[in-house]
């Protein structure tokens, strides 16, 4: 018998549904199918589900007056088994300065993973990666796919600060500094696009499902694009993924 | 009628809140508001507030604020010693503001936070559907000398001031938190269990919106976890054997085991606890939203 999906209540006003701990985009799939259920059955205006890589967590506005009828109503909407496809998976193309002045530890990567610095930005702009969910600070996606050659542990000493849309990578994940933040990662070059925007609804046109793949652009490009984005002029390339 | 609250002096660490951004967690987006719900309820309820309505949150040293025109406020939560004018004034009861009125703080007596409102609330920028202030999401993270907050002045009287109403403060200085199993409580050896369960624990110095550490350390052995879901009220347990509990402004996701989850009054009680106070974890009476942790 398998054990998953664990269902327990989380504080009064959570239920964490739990599934075997692992990392994979099959998982993600069935996650967010399961929470695609979960929005239609409750009303949205009450509640509030979130993926992470192997859990969904449904957070509830008022007190949940009892638990048992929910989990037993969120076993039912589980029994069925067929998991569909992701719905509306889009790819976002996003532009990525890996120059010095951007890519700090480009020259470190390279010598550590005896790899040219143009094999690292091949590397790491030759794959789709997955948005697994977002988290940590607003806008930053926790992106799978990494390519392992490219795995590096974190800097011993976090730098005090990291530039606002600084790309990294630590372990086995990449990501994209949403914000200038203390940070340990290895940080391998910059993108100029802002793609999460508070005066938005929604704030962030990618979500967990989507796919992003990086492309690399020159300095002279780089503060192209930045103008565009000020003068509200760029357009973000995006087309739907067909899995 | 505009009117205005000028910022004479800032005090420590004031914000303005309200009940929090609901429905932007999956964009990373803190859940924000009042770190203690009852105070902010307790305080537009005396003055007949919308229950939601914006307040300023004081934390210890309150600022000192000059009204541009007549309104009307009350004070809940700590007591933070307030003065109107020269006059020391209570909480839990309408005070009415004269225009040029200057409200100013003094000694800390009891409480961590201390919840201003005001006759309507406080009219700041709503930003993802919230008026709490977060950095780099609202203009404004917190009160800076000669800031203007903008209210909705009122001569006249909206109604007539009511028998004062009593109001259970106990929860304010209690020492034992609710709380109920986190989703990796079961997984704490035998000894932890019931450490977590008769212990006191200590607020550490390093505390505020996002996070309240316990000074304390635990001998852990637990490894970190897929990085999971996580709400304001959940206590990580770190490698290093530090307790943190997650309070309103926390992130959304976390890597560290999850081992208790405090009830909602277990948050509001713990956002009124000050570096040095002692706490217990104890389950509620009642448990509604889960089994009991003894």
């Amino acid at each position: 018998m398998n054990d998953f999906p664990k269902i327990t209540p989380m504080g009064e006003r959570g239920i964490l549904i739990e599934f075997e701990p692992e990392i994979s985009e099959k998982l993600l799939e069935k996650l967010l199918f399961y929470k695609d259920k979960l929005e239609e059955f409750y009303d949205e205006v009450n509640v509030e589900v979130v993926n992470t890589y192997n859990s969904l967590l449904i957070s509830y506005m008022f007190s949940i007056e009892n638990v048992y009828n929910e989990v037993l109503a969120i076993k039912e909407l589980f029994g069925e088994a067929k998991i569909g496809k992701i719905n509306n998976q889009q790819i976002f193309y996003l532009p990525v300065c890996y120059e010095k002045e951007f890519g700090w530890d480009l020259e470190y990567i390279s010598k550590e993973k005896n790899l040219s610095k143009k094999e690292v930005v091949e590397l790491h702009t030759k794959p789709f990666y997955t948005v697994f969910f977002t988290g940590f600070l607003p806008g930053f996606l926790y992106l799978g796919g990494l390519d392992e050659k490219l795995q590096i542990s974190r800097k011993d000493q976090p730098r005090m600060k990291i530039e606002k849309g600084a790309v990294g990578i630590g372990e086995n994940q990449t990501g994209i500094y949403p914000k200038s933040s203390p940070g340990g990662w290895q940080i391998l070059g910059n993108c100029p696009v802002q793609f999460f925007d508070k005066n938005n609804d929604p704030p962030c046109e990618i979500s967990a499902g989507d796919k992003v793949k990086f492309y690399s652009v020159s300095k002279e490009e780089f503060e192209e694009i930045s103008e565009q984005i000020s003068k509200g002029t760029f357009q973000l390339k995006k087309e739907n993924y067909e899995g | 009628m505009k009117a205005e609250i000028e910022i004479l002096h800032p005090g420590l660490f004031s914000t303005i809140q309200d009940f929090g951004r609901r429905g932007f967690q999956k964009y990373g987006v803190p859940l924000s508001g009042v770190m203690d719900r009852i105070a902010l309820k307790t305080a537009n309820l005396i003055l007949q507030n919308q229950a939601d309505a914006a307040v300023m949150e004081i934390t210890q040293m309150g600022p000192k604020l000059k009204f541009s025109a007549a309104t009307k406020i009350a004070i809940s939560g700590a007591y933070l010693s307030p003065k109107l004018n020269e006059a020391g004034i209570d909480n839990n009861e309408v005070v009415k503001i004269h225009e040029g009125d200057i409200l100013s703080f003094g000694r800390p007596e009891y409480g961590m936070r201390s919840y201003l409102a005001i006759l309507d609330g406080f009219k700041t920028e709503k930003v993802l559907g919230s008026r709490s202030w977060y950095e780099d999401i609202t203009r404004h993270e917190k009160l800076e000398k000669g800031m203007k907050l903008q209210y909705e002045g009122s001569e006249e009287q909206k109604y007539e001031t009511h028998a004062a109403i009593k109001f259970d403060e106990e929860y304010l200085n209690s020492e034992e938190i609710e709380v109920f199993p986190g989703p990796e409580f079961e997984k704490l050896p035998e000894t932890l269990k019931s450490h977590l369960r008769q212990s006191k624990f200590s607020i550490d110095k390093n505390n505020n919106r996002m996070a309240i550490q316990l000074s304390e350390i635990l001998e852990n052995e637990m490894q970190p976890i897929i990085t999971g879901p996580v709400l304001p009220g959940t206590v990580q347990l770190t490698p290093g054997g530090k307790l943190i509990v997650l309070m309103r402004d926390c992130q959304t996701t976390g890597g560290y085991p999850r081992v208790l989850q405090l009830s909602e009054k277990g948050i509001n009680m713990m956002a009124q606890k000050k570096a040095g106070d002692k706490i217990r974890f104890k389950s509620p009476p009642t448990p509604k939203g889960g089994e009991a942790l003894s």
